[in-house]
């Protein structure tokens, strides 16, 4: 011991460090107490907030999409399906060597030699157990080959998918529509929250007005995923025992349309290599039998998807396939209106049955020298109210023009339901126009262009001018001449199918005002006078009557794309194609107890009655049970 | 008087001592303090099992580490004090030049340079845990106490230069914990309290200049634990996720490995500075109480040594012990549950790691050397 050292006094150090020691206890069991104050914090009084939080933390809601509906047609066929396609995908933990991988998948021709840096990309940013998508679609054949060369490839896999399909695409675009890439856009319009986990939506067409039903109910599954995201499987822990019940998706309901898909064939190769529409109703019902519109397109390219460079030529295309005639197309009706206007002129008695007037080819107005001319340069010669609408006598409706009026006129066509929008369960359809003075007054912005003159009365008497009318707007007044004045809205949809109880609601046909009518018979002259239009001798359309089992009432209508000059000829085959004349046709059968109710419409095709009549004479055909498929 | 009679007659209680007592004396063994020490590693491996995401090879590792940290102490405690105290200038000298070394030849890992390969890999301030406080207790040994002015400022010396040292590696809570360590030796020495009230209002100009020192991490963690939710997918993360983990386990837990924040990872360093948190979660309020109570009692254990120990040096040296082994589970709890910044301190005899459980040991074996090696002395 270090004797230099004072001497230290043992007792009073003791007292002294047992001092120090009581006061750092009494520090160190302040701070503990704030350890376990906050303990209690946390675990007591926090609990339920905390517990929460941690709930929210391990458990993500994945939505589960439902399976779209099926479309189909009158008959039960599929119109509109889904079918599995096969993407392929890699995951990156499960992959020793991703660039080795590709360069052998590419190899293979499964992905392209230029993506592979591409794909290294984005194997590398994400999580590593979250699958890249390599391919998209993988035909067949890849599928087969890729299933051989399996065991090689480590990680990489085909996940299968759902893709909406159209078995008979072209034929019925128009009318079913297509489904594509869901789109801001679209989120707009749609409940953002029912569309989770959903990647397509109907654009256009049934697919897109029944989209609500066509949808299905969106489901949910819970998932313990950890930080990174990564699905812990339930089963193993547990943990899954306080997750909350999974909710299944619900199925869209099926959709059956009134379209007859042999009709839509039909219709379709009818109008093959045109510009054109078919639109075809049961005049009883309003049921739309058919609606095509040439020319029409792939809409599984929509579904898939398709390249940049495919969707611009789509859009490009002079004769514009995703325009939809049939509904949006408006045309001059040409001598289509006719029947209509002849029934206007009886119960105007602007006419009757027995007034003749005397066609030399052309008509003047008093007073002036302005020719309007008869399609026949050299005149019907003496007409009555039948044969002016079985020969279609221009000279005979310009003379009645003036005594019936544009505002009736306009009543009557209104009555037909011209000039306006059918109704129909698509969306898009164009409204049409049947001019009046009424119209002409606010439609013009210029005092000199808001005064109607007589000789616009006279050229909307055979259908020309500002008049204006789609292939539906026409089938379905063709449909009330049918039904001698009753009328029905037209609707694609026949009825709505739970997909799960299979319970069907039908679509109720949707009776309109009646036509107003003073005598009964004013109408049957004018569908006599459609009948001999077909049958009659002089009929301008009997060829395409010819040979037929059931009788039938029609009429022809050309429309005039391009004026020919006052003393010019007008010669089909000097003019350009695409300035011809529009060929029109309205039709139904059989006359007595009519069924089926057509309006054709060729874009250029010269004339109603050799071009346009025998596709309605088909579909009537097919449709009556005499076609091409009809049992023998 | 045979020697088992004056063995006899040290004990604490007048009965006599069991077999099993009378062996452990023998060994230099403190019963008490043993069992409490074996019962929290005893609950530290079995949280720890589920922490390292039931990693058996992980676990195993662990139960290694102990078992060398344990042989470690069972030599410690076989030295007498007075042999520690007699070289304990060597060793803090020692420690002193491996801090150095440290940061010329250091192995740089996660931007700190703190481990030392010199045939085996450790880190040199493991050493100066244990050597400050014995080398401030050696200063003091044979002078009375409490120490005056001069005295102080050289023992300021002695415990600023390694924290310095280590501060700069940098490991701001190894420097920190190891001040500490030698700072509790000044307190329980007699360090004047006005002098510590007035250092305490030092403190905040004191803080400002740390802050300037600091680096930009290290002032992040103090920033973060000021407003967690500032930025809760970064730098608050950990303590938002580890206050949830707590929070969620409510009284009884959700039950011993199905802890969600831990298992799924939401927890970060589950295994080892935030273990409490998984405790917290997985054991709920009572485990981690009853973890707390054999800490407690541990640390009275090691203060009823301090007071019973016969010198100064062991009295001090035995007190800093105690409370700087208090002062760690102190920081880590604070941290974990949010009340301090998120230093790196890991939960003493649970956390996973192996240097420090065998620092920690070989301090609770001085403990057992100055408990068993007393001689009657008359007070």
């Amino acid at each position: 011991m270090d004797l230099l050292s004072p001497i230290k006094d043992h007792h009073s150090e003791r007292r002294l460090f047992i001092g120090r020691v009581t006061l750092t206890s009494i520090v160190g069991f302040l701070l503990l107490s704030t350890v376990l104050a906050r303990l209690v914090q946390l675990q007591v009084f926090d609990y339920e907030v905390l517990a929460q939080q941690s709930q929210g933390n391990r458990v993500r809601i994945e939505a589960v999409p439902p399976i779209r509906g099926l479309v189909f047609d009158r008959k039960g066929r599929v119109l509109a399906e889904n079918l599995p396609a096969y993407q392929l995908e890699l995951i990156p933990e499960q992959v020793a060597n991703i660039d080795d991988t590709l360069q052998r998948l590419a190899a293979l021709g499964l992905i392209e030699a230029e993506d592979i840096d591409g794909f290294k990309d984005l194997s590398e940013r994400g999580p590593r157990f979250k699958p890249v998508t390599l391919n998209l679609r993988l035909t067949e054949e890849e599928i087969a080959n890729f299933a051989i060369q399996r065991p090689r490839f480590p990680g990489v896999d085909f996940q299968p998918r759902l893709v909406r399909h159209y078995p008979n695409g072209e034929a019925v675009a128009h009318a079913v529509g297509y489904v594509g890439a869901l789109s801001k856009n679209d989120l707009q319009r749609l409940e953002p929250s029912s569309y989770a986990g959903t990647a397509h939506t109907g654009k256009t067409g049934v697919e897109n007005s029944f989209e609500q039903d066509l949808h299905g109910d969106v489901g949910y599954r819970h998932l313990v995923s950890n930080a990174l995201g990564r699905q812990i499987p339930t089963d193993s822990r547990e943990m899954a025992d306080s997750l909350p019940s999974d909710e299944s998706a619900a199925p869209g309901h099926n959709v059956y349309l009134s379209l007859d898909l042999d009709l839509q064939l039909l219709a379709t190769k009818a109008l093959e290599g045109r510009r054109g529409a078919v639109v075809a109703i049961d005049p009883w019902t309003g049921e739309i039998l058919a609606l095509v519109s040439a020319p029409s397109f792939d809409p599984n390219l929509f579904a898939v998807g398709m390249s940049t460079s495919q969707y611009s030529a789509l859009l490009n295309d002079i004769d514009e396939p995703l325009f939809n005639r049939a509904i949006r197309g408006a045309y001059p009706p040409g001598s289509t209106i006719k029947p209509m206007l002849a029934f206007a002129a009886l119960e105007t008695g602007a006419t009757n049955l027995s007034r003749k007037t005397m066609c030399r080819g052309y008509f003047m107005l008093p007073n002036t020298t302005h020719r309007y001319r008869d399609w026949k340069p050299e005149g019907h010669g003496e007409m009555d109210l039948h044969n002016a609408i079985s020969q279609s006598c221009d000279v005979y409706f310009y003379e009645l023009s003036v005594d019936i009026g544009i505002d009736n006129m306009h009543y009557y066509l209104d009555q037909f339901g011209l000039g306006q929008a059918t109704g129909i369960d698509v969306r898009g359809e164009h409204s049409g126009l049947v001019p009046s003075r009424e119209w002409k007054r606010t439609a013009f912005s210029e005092r000199a262009d808001q005064r109607w003159f007589h000789g616009e009365t006279v050229i909307a008497s055979i259908g020309q001018g500002y008049m204006l009318a789609t292939p539906l707007q026409l089938a379905s007044a063709t449909g009330t001449l049918a039904t001698r004045g009753i009328r029905y809205e037209p609707h694609l949809v026949a009825a709505v199918e739970d997909a799960l109880t299979g319970q069907r609601t039908m679509t109720s046909p949707k009776r309109l005002a009646d036509v107003t009518i003073k005598d009964p018979s004013h109408l049957d002259s004018v569908t006599n006078a459609m009948h001999g239009v077909m049958h009659g001798l002089q009929g301008t359309a009997r060829a395409a009557a010819a040979g037929a089992e059931y009788e039938m009432a029609g009429k022809s209508g050309t429309a005039q794309v391009f004026s020919v000059s006052q003393e010019e000829e007008y010669d089909e085959d000097e003019v350009e194609e695409r300035l011809r004349d529009h060929a029109l046709f309205i039709a139904f059968a059989p006359f007595d107890n009519p069924r089926i109710a057509v309006a054709i419409v060729v874009e250029n095709g010269s004339s109603g009655s050799r071009v346009a009549a025998p596709i309605a004479r088909a579909m009537m055909d097919e449709y009556l049970g005499y076609g091409a498929n009809a049992p023998q | 008087m045979r020697r088992s009679d004056a063995r006899q007659l040290i004990t604490d209680k007048a009965v006599p001592l069991g077999g099993v007592a009378r062996r452990m004396r023998r060994l230099n063994i403190d019963g008490p303090l043993l069992g409490g020490i074996v019962l929290i590693c005893a609950l530290g491996l079995v949280v720890l099992y589920s922490a390292v995401g039931e990693n058996m090879r992980l676990w195993l590792n662990q139960v290694v580490r102990l078992g060398v940290a344990l042989v470690a102490m069972f030599i410690v405690a076989q030295m007498s004090p007075d042999f520690l105290r007699r070289w304990t200038p060597w060793g803090f000298l020692l420690g002193l030049v491996l801090l150095v070394l440290v940061l010329i030849i250091g192995e740089v890992s996660q931007g700190a340079r703190r481990w030392l390969d010199l045939g085996i890999r450790f880190q040199p301030s493991e050493i100066m845990k244990l050597a400050v406080p014995m080398m401030a207790a050696w200063y003091l040994h044979d002078r009375q106490i409490p120490p005056r002015a001069g005295q102080l400022l050289l023992l300021a010396l002695m415990i600023v230069v390694p924290t310095v040292l280590i501060a700069r590696q940098p490991d701001l809570g190894t420097a920190l914990l190891i001040a500490a360590s030698g700072f509790i030796v000044l307190v329980l020495s007699g360090l004047s309290i006005r002098l510590m009230i007035a250092m305490a209002v030092l403190a905040v100009p004191g803080a400002l200049v740390l802050w300037n020192f600091m680096q930009d991490y290290q002032k992040q963690r103090v920033l973060t634990l000021l407003d967690p939710d500032s930025d809760p997918l970064g730098a608050g993360y950990n303590i938002i996720q580890s206050k949830i983990a707590i929070g969620s386990g409510g009284l009884f837990g959700k039950g011993w490995t199905n802890g969600s924040q831990a298992q799924l990872e939401f927890l970060p360093e589950r295994d080892t500075d935030f273990i409490f948190a998984v405790m917290g979660e997985e054991l709920g309020l009572l485990g981690v109480l009853a973890l707390i109570c054999l800490y407690v009692f541990v640390i009275g254990r090691g203060l009823y040594i301090a007071i019973q120990a016969p010198d100064t040096y062991s009295r001090l040296l035995a007190g800093s012990i105690s409370l700087t082994f208090f002062v760690y589970v102190f920081v880590n709890t604070a941290m974990v549950t949010g009340l301090v910044p998120v230093v790196g301190v890991p939960l003493p005899l649970v956390s996973f790691g192996g240097t420090s459980m065998v620092t920690l040991l070989a301090g609770f074996g001085i403990l057992m050397s100055i408990q068993s090696h007393r001689k009657l002395l008359p007070h």
